[in-house]
């Protein structure tokens, strides 16, 4: 037998306290429950929040829910209507400012991560891109405003779209970004060591490995531009009639549920209420199929 | 096509599993290299390679980390030239081309010279299209051909009893084994002459490298291999001829049986023996 033996079960070395080694690990454990109770209690508040919101909304919204919403466009004030018009408003803006954004993000994010790297151009171009993430809505309508409505004498869904088209790019710049850079590089060499030209592996190996994170950057996007109503207030500006044409001035459900929620009809305000819950769980609803579409491609 | 050049003919093995494979000829050169320097930027991590890697034959690359041989498989292919400041000066010859020529067509060249890496990098697509996005590259094949294709390379690459009824699902529910062997038949499915082949089993359970090693003997039949390993066994069961590095020198290289049992080099037998790397 070794002469050194420590406290602990004859093994030898240097002896420890097992004392010692014991309210280390009491202390250990009582920091350990501490933090883990934190962020419990954490969550618990965030789900609370957004709990009490979804229920406010479905408490005020879900009464004046009916088909007649859906079927009849927003009228005077106590002469009933519905949200028709704003409902395709929103879809038409949202669909396009949708469509025009994710491709100039993409390429631009897939430009930053695949070809600009740290080169000056690339990091100028990311720092616009972070500042246009940041910047108040209310200002692209403004030069929505200037470039696209002045000049051709009026309001237009057209500017509507091109304003929330705007928004949509840097948040599709930044995921596609982080996405790509996430992916090994061992990932593209196998690719490339196959003989693949390096657009072939962007396309074919790379937007695939980072589908997923894609997706969710485009989903943020629609959610924020579907629920966007300053950019539009300077651009769209709203309709109480139908109308579909781009060239005219189109209604939306934020915009509507601005004028409507602040008016001093009751109608109206219940009307606004209904728009809130159509969005808040259009937004839901498509993140909801597009999770069980991603995962089925699994 | 076996032509004695091997100095050590006759000699027999006493390195356990050697023997069994013991390969006293060396095949003519299916890539010659000569005179061959890397540079990482300013750091020189080749200096003055000579090698052949023989036809239809293995070649064993060992020596200790940052030795340089995992990046001399990288000038094989090209794989340097993704990274800007990377450059290699010399000549690696097949056939009438020196292959780091910057004239030679990378993609076309990356078809002749496959390369297998140390983790299993399956696409993340299925089975079927992890195989076939290599060959679509190089060929314009039937569906019917494709699908001949892709059985053949799986059963090459001895996975096909095991895949053949779920082709069409992801190649991510693989295991880790199994993931490293369809990347062999993915790069064997666009036929090409050499297969580089680094570390190839590190990340593998015993089964699975076993697996593997079986794989790279049945190879060699048609393809010249060169293998990098840290594992002397290996090198010793899979290679024909074993090429020792040492900081960036290609020190010593011969049929692994004299490399393992008689080599030249004092460095090679202190390496080989274990007490240094």
């Amino acid at each position: 037998m070794n002469t050194t033996l420590s406290a602990v079960g004859g093994v030898p070395g240097p002896a420890k306290d097992i004392r010692v080694s014991r309210a280390l690990g009491k202390r250990r454990h009582r920091i350990n429950t501490m933090v883990k109770a934190l962020c419990v209690l954490a969550t618990a508040l965030g789900m609370v929040l957004l709990g009490s919101i979804l229920l406010t909304l479905i408490w005020r919204g879900a009464s004046g829910l009916s088909l007649s919403v859906f079927t009849t466009v927003t009228k005077p004030p106590g002469s009933g209507g519905g949200l028709l018009n704003a409902i395709v408003g929103t879809l038409i803006q949202t669909v396009i400012g949708t469509a025009v954004g994710t491709p100039i993000g993409l390429m631009v994010g897939t430009y930053l991560a695949e070809y600009g790297h740290n080169s000056a151009l690339a990091n100028a171009v990311r720092f616009v891109s972070d500042v246009l993430l940041s910047a108040p809505s209310i200002l692209i309508g403004l030069f929505v405003y200037q470039l696209a409505v002045e000049p051709f004498g009026g309001f237009s869904g057209a500017a509507g779209c091109m304003a929330l088209a705007i928004l949509v790019i840097p948040i599709v710049v930044r995921t596609t970004e982080d996405m790509l850079r996430l992916i090994t590089p061992s990932l593209r060499e196998a690719a490339i060591g196959l003989g693949a030209p390096k657009w072939k592996v962007i396309v074919l190996i790379c937007y695939r490995a980072a589908m997923d994170g894609i997706v969710t950057g485009v989903l943020l996007a629609v959610a924020r531009i579907a629920g966007e109503t300053a950019p539009l207030l300077f651009t769209s500006l709203g309709n109480l009639n139908w109308s579909v044409s781009l060239d005219q001035p189109m209604a939306s459900l934020p915009v509507t549920i601005y004028q409507y929620a602040g008016s001093a009809f009751d109608d109206w305000v219940q009307l606004a209420w209904v728009g809130a819950l159509l969005i808040t769980f259009g937004v839901l609803a498509i993140n909801i199929v597009a999770r069980l579409v991603l995962r089925r491609g699994k | 096509m076996s032509m004695t050049t091997d100095p050590s003919e006759g000699q027999t093995a006493s390195f356990g599993s050697v023997q069994a494979r013991a390969k006293n000829t060396i095949n003519p050169a299916r890539i010659a290299i000569e005179n061959l320097d890397f540079y990482y930027g300013d750091h020189k991590a080749l200096k003055g390679i000579k090698l052949n890697l023989p036809d239809r034959q293995v070649t064993g690359m060992i020596g200790p980390s940052g030795c340089g041989k995992s990046t001399l498989l990288r000038v094989l292919n090209r794989m340097y030239d993704l990274y800007p400041g990377q450059r290699a000066t010399g000549r690696a010859m097949m056939d009438e081309m020196n292959i780091i020529d910057p004239k030679v067509d990378v993609n076309a060249l990356r078809a002749r010279i496959g390369m297998v890496f140390q983790k299993p990098t399956p696409f993340p697509m299925t089975i079927y299209e992890n195989i076939a996005f290599g060959v679509k590259l190089h060929e314009r094949l039937s569906r019917s051909a494709m699908d001949e294709r892709v059985e053949w390379s799986l059963t090459r690459a001895a996975l096909w009893g095991e895949v053949k009824d779920r082709l069409n699902t992801s190649a991510m529910g693989l295991s880790g084994g199994q993931q490293q062997r369809l990347c062999i038949a993915r790069t064997i499915a666009v036929r090409p002459e050499v297969i580089l082949l680094d570390e190839p089993t590190s990340a593998l359970d015993p089964i699975s490298t076993l697996k593997i090693e079986e794989l790279i003997d049945e190879l060699k039949n048609d393809f010249t291999i060169a293998i990098v390993t840290h594992n002397m066994q290996q090198a010793a069961r899979c290679a024909d001829q074993v090429a020792f590095f040492y900081l960036g020198e290609m020190v010593e290289c011969a049929p692994a049986v004299q490399i393992f049992t008689a080599p030249k080099q004092k460095r090679t037998q202190e390496y080989v023996t274990g007490r240094f790397g």
